[in-house]
C-alpha cells in the first residue's frame, strides 16, 4: 500500500468517525476490526495485530 | 409457579397423577442391593438401567406426584438411545417433537439458520422437545412394569450412615418412619440434593452469569418446530430470547433479567404476563394465549469434586448444575444415570472388578467440565459478562446483518456426546485407523441390513467385528458377538478394514478398536473396559 492510499484509509476513517458521533463510534471500529480481520483471513496475523494495537496506548 | 387460583399441579394440559406412600408396611426395612433417591428423570433412568441388567433397587422421592412444571424440555439423540436401552423410547417418539434447526434474530432481523447434523443413516433426531411431566410419566409407566424396581412415594431418605460394606438409610413417610440397608445408594435428588448436604459435600464452581424467566404458554401459534432465539429484540433491549416449542400447543419462553431487575418483582405474575405479552407481539403472535408455568433461573456452572462419596454415587443435577444453553443438564444426568448403572450390575455380579467405580467420575465429571467450557462460551454470548464481551457481541450481531460469518458467532453449536478419551476403563486407540470414532466415544450409527447398528448391540459388552474368525478367539468373554461386513456402511462409518473391531461398552461408549484385532489385543481392553483380572 502507498503512503498516499495510507493516507485516504487514514482520512475516510477519520470522516466516518466524526460523521457516527460518540454514540456509536466504539461499535463501529468493533465492527471493523472483525470485519477486516476475516477479509485478512489470516487468523495468527489478525491475533498478532489485535495484541500490536494494543501497545504504547498509555504514552 | 402457576397463575393465581390454580394450584401447583393445576396444568392445562397435563392430569397429574397421586402417588399413596407405601401401604404394605411389612419388609420396608428389608435390605435392598441398590437405593436411589428422588424418582425424576435421572433416578428412574438408573433404576430402568439397573433393572435392565437384573439389579433390584428401591427409588424414594419425597413427593406426591411428579415434577410441577416442564423444567427440561429438549431431549438430545444420546438419551433416546438411552431411553431405548432401558424399554421406554416407544412414547416418547409418539409425544415428542424432533428438530433439527434454529434460526437466530437480531433485532427482529435473522441474522443466522442452523442445522444440527442429522442424516439417513441415524435412527434418531438430534434433538426432541417435550416437557418434563411427560418425561417422568413415560419413565414411570416403564418402572411400574419392572417388578425389579420397589418405587416409593411421599418417601423422604432423613439419614444416610455408612456402614461395614453398606449404607443405613433413615427414611420418613406419612405412615412412619423406618431405616433400611443399602449395598450402594445413587443420590438422584437434584440441586439442592439433601443427601449432599448430608455427606457434607458442596457444588464448587461458577455462581452466577445472568438469570432468566421460563414461561410456557398454551396458544394456536402456527411455527415449525424451530428454535428461536431472538437477541435485543424491541420488546426486551438489551436481553436475549429463547423461544421452543413443545406438544400440546405449549410454548417455552425464556427471557434473561436485566442487571437492575429484582429476582422477586420479575416472576411476579402480572410482570411475567405483561413481559409474555410483549414477547409475542415480537413474534407475531396476534390470538389468544394462556399462562401456564413460569420459573426462574440463573446459569451456574456447579459440580462436586468427586462424583463418589464411599458407598453414594452422585448422580444429574446432585453432582452438577449446568446452564441451560447447552441443553445438557437432563441430557447429561440420563447419561450419568446409564454409566453408573452398568458399572454397579457388573461389579455387584462379579463381572467386572470394583475399581471400575472409580471410573465414573472421570468419564461422567469430564463430561460436565466440557459441558462448563462449551456454555460458557454460550453464556458469554448470550449474556456478555464485561464491558469487552458485550461490545463484540453486539459488533457480532451488527455485522451479521450484512454480513453471515458473523452470524456463526451465534450458533450454539449444542453439543455431540463426550468422549471418555482419558478414563482408566477405555483402551490408546489404534493408530491404523484413519478416521473413525476414538476410544471413548459414542457408537455412531449406520444402517445395517433392516435397521440400525445399535439394534444389533447386545445387553451388556458388545464386540462389532469385521472379521468373522475372531470370535472363535475369545469364546469365554462376557460379551455379544457381531459380525459385521466389510463393504457396509458400518464399515465405512467406522472407517474399518476387514480385519477390524470395536469393543463396545453397555453404555453405547467404544471401550477399544483395532484395525486388526487379536484375540490377546480384545482380551487386554476387556480386562481393561472390565477392572478385570486377566483370563
Amino acid at each position: 500500500m502507498t503512503p498516499t492510499e495510507v493516507e485516504t484509509i487514514y482520512e475516510a476513517l477519520a470522516n466516518r468517525l466524526d460523521e457516527l458521533g460518540a454514540e456509536k463510534r466504539e461499535l463501529y471500529l468493533a465492527k471493523l476490526a472483525l470485519l477486516m480481520a476475516h477479509e485478512l483471513g489470516d487468523a495468527p496475523r489478525a491475533l498478532a495485530l489485535i495484541a500490536e494495537a494494543a501497545e504504547n496506548l498509555d504514552v | 409457579m402457576r397463575p393465581a387460583g390454580r394450584s401447583e399441579t393445576q396444568s392445562l394440559y397435563f392430569t397429574y397423577p397421586h402417588f399413596d406412600p407405601p401401604q404394605d408396611r411389612a419388609g420396608l426395612s428389608d435390605a435392598a442391593p441398590v437405593a436411589i433417591v428422588g424418582a425424576g428423570p435421572v433416578g428412574m433412568t438408573a433404576a430402568l438401567a439397573l433393572a435392565k441388567h437384573g439389579v433390584r433397587s428401591v427409588l424414594f422421592d419425597a413427593k406426591d406426584t411428579f415434577n410441577d412444571g416442564s423444567r427440561a424440555i429438549c431431549v438430545a439423540r444420546q438419551s433416546y438411545h438411552i431411553l431405548e436401552d432401558i424399554g421406554a423410547v416407544d412414547p416418547f417418539l409418539e409425544k415428542s417433537l424432533p428438530w433439527t434447526t434454529g434460526r437466530t434474530f437480531y433485532r427482529g432481523r435473522q441474522i443466522l439458520e442452523f442445522d444440527m447434523p442429522d442424516s439417513a443413516r441415524e435412527k434418531y433426531r438430534p434433538m426432541y422437545n417435550i416437557e418434563q411431566q411427560y418425561i417422568e410419566e413415560y419413565l414411570w409407566e416403564a418402572v411400574v412394569r419392572e417388578p425389579l424396581i420397589d418405587m416409593r412415594w411421599q418417601s423422604r431418605v432423613s439419614g444416610v450412615e455408612d456402614a461395614d460394606g453398606a449404607v443405613i438409610l433413615t427414611i420418613e413417610d406419612p405412615l412412619g418412619t423406618y431405616r433400611m440397608q443399602a449395598d450402594w445408594l445413587l443420590a438422584a435428588d437434584g440441586a439442592r440434593s439433601a443427601i449432599r448436604q448430608m455427606r457434607g459435600l458442596r457444588l464448587r464452581g461458577e455462581n452466577y452469569e445472568g438469570r432468566y424467566v421460563i414461561a410456557d404458554v398454551q396458544m394456536d401459534h402456527d411455527y415449525p418446530t424451530i428454535r428461536r432465539a431472538l437477541f435485543d429484540p424491541d420488546c426486551r433491549r438489551g436481553g436475549t430470547i429463547l423461544v421452543h416449542k413443545q406438544p400440546d400447543n405449549i410454548w417455552r419462553i425464556d427471557y434473561q433479567l436485566h442487571d437492575d431487575e429484582d429476582d422477586a418483582e420479575a416472576i411476579r405474575e402480572e410482570n411475567v404476563r405483561q413481559t409474555v405479552a410483549s414477547v409475542l407481539q415480537e413474534i407475531g403472535h396476534t390470538g389468544d394465549w394462556d399462562l401456564e408455568w413460569w420459573s426462574i433461573y440463573s446459569a451456574n456452572t456447579l459440580a462436586l469434586d468427586d462424583y463418589r462419596d464411599g458407598r453414594v454415587f452422585f448422580i444429574g443435577d446432585s453432582a452438577h448444575i449446568v446452564p441451560i444453553f447447552g441443553v445438557r443438564g437432563l441430557n447429561n444426568g440420563l447419561a450419568d444415570a446409564h454409566n453408573i448403572a452398568w458399572k454397579l450390575a457388573f461389579v455387584m455380579q462379579g463381572r467386572a472388578g470394583a475399581p471400575l467405580l472409580d471410573s465414573y467420575t472421570p468419564e461422567r465429571r469430564g463430561a460436565t467440565l466440557d459441558v462448563f467450557a462449551n456454555a460458557s462460551k454460550s453464556a458469554r454470548f448470550m449474556t456478555p459478562p464485561s464491558p469487552g464481551w458485550q461490545l463484540m457481541r453486539d459488533a457480532a450481531l451488527n455485522l451479521a446483518l450484512s454480513h453471515p460469518f458473523a452470524g456463526e458467532l451465534a450458533n450454539p453449536r449444542q453439543m455431540t456426546p463426550y468422549t471418555y478419551a482419558d478414563s482408566p476403563a477405555v483402551s490408546a486407540d489404534d493408530p491404523g485407523f484413519s478416521g473413525g470414532p476414538v476410544p471413548g466415544a459414542v457408537l455412531p450409527e449406520a444402517r445395517v441390513r433392516d435397521g440400525f447398528l445399535t439394534d444389533l448391540l447386545g445387553g451388556g459388552f458388545t464386540l462389532l467385528s469385521f472379521d468373522e474368525g475372531l470370535a472363535q478367539g475369545v469364546a469365554d468373554l462376557d460379551l455379544d458377538v457381531v459380525v459385521l461386513d466389510p463393504g457396509s456402511e458400518a464399515a465405512q462409518v467406522l472407517a474399518a478394514g476387514p480385519h477390524s473391531a470395536y469393543l463396545v461398552r453397555p453404555d453405547l461408549h467404544i471401550a477399544a478398536r483395532w484395525m486388526r484385532a487379536t484375540p490377546e489385543t480384545l482380551r487386554a481392553a476387556y480386562v481393561r473396559a472390565t477392572a478385570g483380572e486377566s483370563k
